[in-house]
């Protein structure tokens, strides 16, 4: 029990350390995908964290399943919506910071005809 | 206690920088991005208050906060595409 709380307690520090990381890799990066690459990772694996070790230092039943349940929403949910905007930034034209070195879903995008919008 | 404090801290301070992305932030998906994230930050805030108190409704705040977060991210990344709400 004891050492199921030093994991649980030990997880929660860790994961506040990594949400703290993608916080400040939101404010500090230069270009929109580059903030949305540290900050989803960091703070999903954070917060993902938070929940499984408040679900191990709790010891009680409902709260261990309610956070497992919340862990995997957001690990089904945040890469999805991460996806989607990413997306919806490049046909909404965000300019990146330095020059593009490799666009393939550009590339992609004119071999189909289709035009950057 | 100090632990406890600390944690909360941390997660205030991830609040606030997440709050200067939204004020400053040059372009709408860059604004979005950190209302998605402060979101995922008070489910994490939503757990640590269920452990601190012993009592498991929280977690219920911070599962339908995960929701309606995810939900208001893509229909925010459907507008921002240029697309209707319904393909």
């Amino acid at each position: 029990m004891i050492l199921l709380q030093a994991i649980g307690y030990g997880l929660i520090v860790l994961g506040v350390i990594f949400d703290l990381f993608g916080c400040i890799g939101l404010v500090r990066l230069p270009d929109f995908h580059n903030r949305m690459h540290a900050a989803m990772k960091c703070v999903t694996l954070g917060t993902m964290s938070i929940l499984i070790g408040a679900a191990l230092a709790s010891g009680s039943g409902a709260i261990m399943a309610k956070a497992l349940l919340c862990a995997l929403f957001i690990a089904i949910t945040a890469p999805t919506a991460a996806h989607a905007l990413s997306r919806a930034a490049y046909l909404s034209g965000v300019v990146p910071a330095h020059k593009e070195i490799c666009d393939h879903y550009g590339a992609d995008r004119r071999a189909r005809g289709e035009e950057r919008s | 206690m100090i632990l406890t404090i600390v944690v909360v801290v941390l997660l205030l301070a991830c609040v606030f920088l997440c709050l200067y992305r939204i004020g400053r932030g040059p372009s709408a998906p860059d604004r979005s991005i950190a209302l998605d994230i402060l979101g995922i930050v008070t489910v994490g805030f939503c757990a640590l208050l269920t452990l601190l108190t012993g009592q498991d409704f929280y977690l219920n705040i911070g599962i339908a906060w995960a929701m309606l977060s995810f939900i208001g991210t893509l229909a925010l990344a459907k507008h921002l595409a240029g697309r209707g709400f319904d393909e």
